[in-house]
């Protein structure tokens, strides 16, 4: 027995800090305060007390941190995207990710697998090939690969479908990961709150005050706290956010499902995506297969996961991996996905003056956690959008000047 | 399985429906500003409760309105279209 564990089971008070200082009271005020204690909340409050020396900051979360999508989804990291935007913005996340593990000391299980999106159709192909020279260009490792590729891969899998829809090539991307969600929350977690951030759980908000178009406080569940400055991080929470401070958005809300499996032997190293038959499948290091699909085809605030989308799934994947027949599905849930009409983040200062926004992460937001805080805390702290982030502001709906990465982010999370 | 009631074949499995969005009023494309335009193209209410939206039931072709609550989950009311936003 590892002599932590011995410590701990001696111990009759709890013998190390735990992860987080809990505070028992709000304060009056902060110089901001952060909704939404997923990754993405906590990212921008750690980044904003390490570098902008901001940390009279707190973050409120309704229920845990980490509840949300973060702890839902599946965990593809990637940056093979199809806009330049996207290109720039989701590369710069996966060099962040490299090192958060050593920067927070807290094992990430991040995990470097390699990424396939299956093409089963001449278009798909097309979309491949044009996805892999976007790539190519601002140096990304992204190739089209033919169908032995896959198979040397995944040697289990069947190519031909059943004869439903061969494959005919994949997208082929090194850089495609998987890591610890929880992890990551709780990383970001400990590094703001070491830091001076406060992190109050079971803190939901209520309402924002603004006064002549500027933030002035924030009303919560226990208590006021005024404020100049508020980022709004709370994924399918978003459209109620913003009805508080009167901002119209093209978001709405679907639910986005997920299962996975009994642990089994590995036998699956890559990372799988089939959009054509909306799958995609990956193993963790338990040797649970994480499987989703595409989004539920109507809106529905709630998190409640439904047979159908297990039987659809599960169909699909034995087109695939016919020997799985036998395995069982051991969890399934969904979460809230916050979408766009483009499938492209919406970030930045917005028309109530000191009101910043994270939001539209949908289905692909995961990834984009260390970049994400990285420039909302630049733009919190100088009130001026990061450069990164300049096409994926609100306005960009009013001037009908779009970011299309539907092409590849809508399976494919 | 989900169930969606059309007004013309009763009670089917979800999946034979489409949802074409919530009812909402155009504006006249010829009269309206750019700005308005633009609210009406991309911005929608996303926030939860009960809305008036546009179904389609597949197989049969048949456009209706569906009432439906989706912060529960559930469909109220189903009924033909009889004019009005
Ligand atoms: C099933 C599934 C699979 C996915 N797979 C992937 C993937 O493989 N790769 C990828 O990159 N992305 C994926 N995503 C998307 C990704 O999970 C999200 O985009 C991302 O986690 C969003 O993080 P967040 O911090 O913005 O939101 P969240 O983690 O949802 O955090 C928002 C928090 O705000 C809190 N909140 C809401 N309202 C209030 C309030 N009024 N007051 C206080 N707190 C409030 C919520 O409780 C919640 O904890 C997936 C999503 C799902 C659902």
């Amino acid at each position: 027995m590892p002599l932590g564990l011995l410590r701990f089971a001696l111990s009759k008070t709890h013998p190390e800090p735990r992860m987080f200082t809990r505070h028992d009271r709000l304060k009056p005020a902060y110089d901001a305060v952060i909704i939404g204690g997923g990754g993405h909340g906590l990212a921008a409050a750690y980044y904003l007390a390490r570098d902008h020396g901001i940390s009279n900051v707190c973050v409120l979360e309704k229920g845990y941190i980490g509840g949300g999508n973060t702890g839902r989804n599946t965990t593809i990291i990637r940056s093979n995207y199809l806009t330049p935007e996207g290109v720039k913005f989701y590369d710069e996340s996966v060099r962040l990710w490299q090192d958060l593990a050593q920067d927070f000391d807290l094992n990430l299980f991040y995990s470097n697998r390699g990424h396939f999106t299956l093409a089963h159709t001449d278009a798909a192909l097309r979309t491949s090939r044009w996805r892999a020279e976007v790539n190519k260009h601002f140096g990304i490792d992204s190739e089209v690969v033919g169908p032995e590729a896959v198979k040397k891969a995944a040697p289990m899998i069947d190519l031909a479908c059943g004869g439903h829809a061969p494959i005919l090539g994949a997208l082929y991307h090194a850089p495609g990961a998987v890591a610890r969600h929880d992890a990551v929350a709780w990383g970001y977690g400990r590094g703001a709150d070491r830091r001076g951030v406060e992190i109050h759980q079971r803190t939901e908000v209520l309402g924002i005050d603004v006064a002549g178009g500027k933030v002035t406080g924030v009303r919560t569940s226990r208590g006021n706290i005024s404020t100049g400055k508020v980022l709004c991080a709370v994924a399918g929470s978003t459209p109620r956010i913003l009805d508080m401070v009167g901002i119209r958005s093209p978001i709405t809300i679907h639910p986005l499902q997920a299962m996975v499996s009994e642990p089994v032997k590995p036998w699956l190293d890559p990372i799988l995506v089939s959009g054509s038959l909306h799958v995609y499948i990956s193993q963790s290091a338990r040797g649970e297969l994480i499987m989703g699909a595409s989004l539920d085809p109507y809106e529905v605030q709630s998190t409640r996961s439904t047979l159908d989308f297990t039987e659809g799934l599960a169909t699909h994947m034995l087109d695939l991996f016919p020997f799985l027949s036998n395995v069982k599905v051991m969890r399934q849930w969904a979460g809230m996905a916050d979408m766009t009409p483009d499938f492209a983040p919406i970030m930045g200062r917005t028309p109530v003056e000191g009101f910043y926004l994270d939001a539209g992460w949908g289905t692909w937001g995961f990834k984009a956690t260390p970049v994400s805080g990285k420039t909302m805390a630049h733009t919190l702290a100088h009130d001026r959008n990061h450069a990164l982030i300049t096409g994926f502001t609100l306005d960009r709906f009013r001037n009908f000047e779009l970011t299309g990465e539907k092409g590849a982010a809508s399976v494919g999370h | 399985m989900k169930r969606m009631t059309c007004p013309v074949n009763g009670p089917r499995a979800i999946s034979e429906f489409v949802c074409g969005g919530e009812i909402r009023p155009m504006p006249d494309p010829a009269t309206c500003s750019d700005d308005e335009w633009a609210d009406y193209v991309f911005n929608r209410n996303g926030s939860p409760g009960v809305k008036r939206e546009w179904w389609c039931h597949l197989p049969s072709n048949t456009w209706f309105v569906a009432e439906r609550d989706t912060a529960r989950d559930v469909v109220l009311r189903t009924y033909l279209y009889a004019g009005g936003a």
